[in-house]
């Protein structure tokens, strides 16, 4: 058999699939943050926690009332983006003018409010949740087994994360979104309501962090706890593909995901280090990120 | 059965007498406070926390008729998996809230550090949460008592069961941490004793949360069992993933360390047919259902074997405080090290020089769906293994206790 680095390419193409399926979880809640940080400048410290109610939501809906998982794929985000609007109207608004440090402390605390709530009625152990009848089974690539609701998480995040990708950057409503941001006086004065605007992309950024979670929920263990395993390498994600770049945010989401199921391969060991790793080399030699512009 | 008991009731008898102290009770502070720290809301909450304390409360009602006009108190707290937190919050229920026993929940790291504290201030330590297997070996003290369970016990009583019923060839999955390792070692130790062979293993960082990669390893390896050793999340996780990628359909999962909790949580589709090993189950018998029952009216959940040991654990202490009517913390040990432990937990239960409390353990089996005839019927018992054979040391225990 062929072999590359020492090990077979069935192998090796296996786990490049792999990484491909963890990076799109990983794309999706950091185009979330991009979004955010890059219209609000606000860090979103509760990412993991809307992220994580997306999947309760879509547990919730399938136990308590009958809801399936397709369904779910849309009702559970709407919801966290309205749970998203709500926080931004009653409490993010407050803090624009002031330095990042504030958002970041305030959506932290509601990190930990939210993760309580849920933890008071459900416990840690996990809810059950299982794949989608139309997706369950696997097919055979030849090289490998791939299970069809994988292939499924790579599509359906591909598709939102281009979509996202081509209204922000190449649509009117993308440009007066940007333009907001750029200089909010002078875009309201051609008459563009921007606090609703703001209120909006709120809400959208935390939808995003809503369907990665219903996405997740047949492969993960749903729990209260989950979101905050997987942000902080998110937030590393983040920060190597450029704060705020919204392109920037895919490639380096996927890329990673990719990089981090070859170390898993090579060397498990450090797998859950890697990203940091890469983290600081990028630091080093380009401070705002491979994507980003200096300011 | 009848002589034995008679046999019981004549040593409690003949020891009352020794100690000739007529039942009239020393309490320091005139009361007894016991203590109990664990993890309330993490990770592990939900096999022992509030429900271990909801336990505990449950023990101290039974027994607080026997102790006219005194008080015992419960203080608990959440060490949060920290074991700076245990060691300085039991420290200071002992000096400050005179703590007369305490009880430690989950995680290994926690217990330790706590047995030292408690060694120190001479007051009894009951480990029932934490699995190291060091709490009774190379960290044994005069003052700890270890429970329900340790690594020793899991590794024989899944690894050689496993063994013997055709699974001779293992791969790991090991949690990259002391537990996972010594879960690990302790098991392939068992597995190639019994006659199989560990072909090999990965590493994995914990919270990994994906276990793809690591389970398309196993699956190349060809090995008939894989060996799940590690704990909580992680192990949904691995488990979920296995399900998935149709590894199940090749090799057979061995928990290691599993707890109902685990199994309500995954479903009886996902982990149908796995074996683990557990200390004890509610549908064991008659007074294991009826405490079930108790604890499931308070809880709305089934409790696990922490739980359970916790009432155990409290009542096995309360009943030597009864008998030797005092709550001194050497005669107290004594006496619970000497008395055989008959409850709704442990058959002829006895605990070792060392601490450990030796009691039968279960093999399970994780029921199929069409087997399971009401809310949480998950196991039946594969095999009963007598606690001097699940709880034998490979090697040797480097405890010097008498």
């Amino acid at each position: 058999m062929t072999e590359l680095f020492g090990i077979p390419i069935p192998a090796f193409l296996s786990q490049l699939l792999l990484g491909l399926v963890n990076g799109s979880f990983y794309a999706i809640l950091s185009l979330g943050l991009a979004v955010i940080f890059g219209l609000l400048n606000v860090i979103n410290f509760n990412h993991g926690a809307l992220y994580m109610m997306g999947a309760i939501f879509a547990w919730m809906g399938l136990t308590y009332f009958n809801i399936n998982y397709w369904v779910m794929l849309i009702v559970a985000p709407v919801l966290v983006g309205i749970f998203g609007m709500i926080t931004e109207r009653l409490l993010l608004r407050h803090l624009y003018k002031l330095d990042h440090l504030y958002g970041l402390l305030l959506t932290f605390g509601l990190t930990l409010l939210i993760e309580g709530f849920f933890r008071s009625f459900y416990g840690v152990s996990g809810l059950p949740y299982q794949v989608p009848e139309a997706l369950s089974g696997a097919t055979n690539l030849g090289f490998m087994t791939l299970p069809n609701y994988r292939a499924w998480v790579v599509l359906a995040s591909l598709v939102v994360c281009m979509g996202t990708w081509f209204v922000i950057e190449r649509t009117k409503l993308g440009a007066l979104l940007r333009a907001g941001t750029e200089n909010a006086k002078l875009t309201e004065a051609f008459g563009v309501n921007v606090p609703l605007m703001v209120t909006l992309t709120y809400g959208f950024g935390t939808a995003l962090a809503g369907f990665a979670g219903v996405l997740a929920a047949p492969i993960l263990q749903v729990q209260p706890l989950m979101g905050s395993n997987l942000i902080i390498v998110v937030f590393a994600v983040v920060v190597i593909g450029g704060m705020g770049s919204i392109l920037g945010s895919i490639v380096t989401g996927l890329g990673l995901g990719v990089i981090e199921g070859l170390t898993r391969v090579f060397y498990p060991e450090a797998s859950a280090t890697v990203v940091f790793l890469l983290m600081v080399v990028v630091l080093l030699l380009r401070p705002a990120g491979l994507f980003g512009k200096e300011k | 059965m009848k002589l034995k008991q008679i046999a019981f009731a004549l040593a409690a008898c003949g020891l009352a007498l020794g100690f000739g102290s007529a039942q009239a009770q020393k309490l320091s502070g005139d009361k007894i406070v016991v203590g109990f720290i664990t993890d309330m809301s993490s990770l592990y909450s939900d096999i022992d926390g509030p429900g271990g304390v909801e336990a505990i409360r449950m023990a101290i009602a039974d027994m607080e008729k026997q102790f006219p006009g005194k008080k015992i108190e419960l203080v608990y707290a959440d060490h949060q998996n920290k074991a700076d937190i245990a060691s300085s919050k039991v420290r200071e229920w002992i000096d400050q809230s005179g703590a007369d026993v305490i009880i430690g929940g989950t995680n290994s790291a926690t217990a330790l550090a706590t047995a030292k504290v408690a060694a120190e201030k001479k007051r009894p330590y009951i480990a029932i949460g934490a699995a190291t297997s060091r709490l009774t070996n190379e960290d044994c003290t005069p003052y700890t008592v270890h429970y329900a369970y340790d690594t020793v016990a899991l590794a024989n009583g899944t690894g050689s069961a496993v063994v013997k019923s055709g699974g001779k060839s293992w791969f790991f999955l090991t949690a990259d941490y002391a537990f996972g390792h010594s879960l690990e070692k302790d098991t392939s130790d068992v597995v190639k004793a019994s006659g199989g062979t560990v072909v090999g293993a990965v590493r994995v960082p914990l919270n990994a949360s994906d276990f793809s990669s690591f389970l398309l390893q196993a699956q190349n390896s060809k090995a008939q069992i894989l060996g799940l050793a590690n704990a909580g999340g992680d192990t949904i996780n691995a488990i979920k993933a296995a399900n998935e990628f149709g590894v199940t359909k090749t090799m057979k999962l061995a928990g290691l360390l599993m707890f109902i909790n685990d199994i309500h949580s995954l479903g009886l589709k996902t982990t149908e047919g796995m074996y683990l090993t557990d200390g004890w189950y509610w549908d064991l018998n008659a007074d294991t259902r009826a405490w079930g029952q108790r604890f499931f009216t308070k809880m709305k959940r089934m409790p696990s074997m922490l739980q359970a040991a916790d009432f155990s654990a409290v009542n096995h202490y309360l009943a030597a405080v009864k008998a030797v009517g005092s709550d001194d913390p050497d005669a107290v040990m004594a006496q619970m090290k000497k008395t055989p432990i008959n409850d709704m937990f442990a058959k002829g239960g006895k605990i070792l020089p060392n601490g450990r409390m030796v009691h039968d353990m279960y093999l399970m089996q994780v029921k199929s769906p069409a087997e399971s005839k009401t809310p949480w019927d998950y196991f039946k018992v594969a095999q009963t293994i007598p606690g001097d054979v699940a709880f034998a040391p490979q090697g040797g225990t480097k405890c010097t206790l008498k």
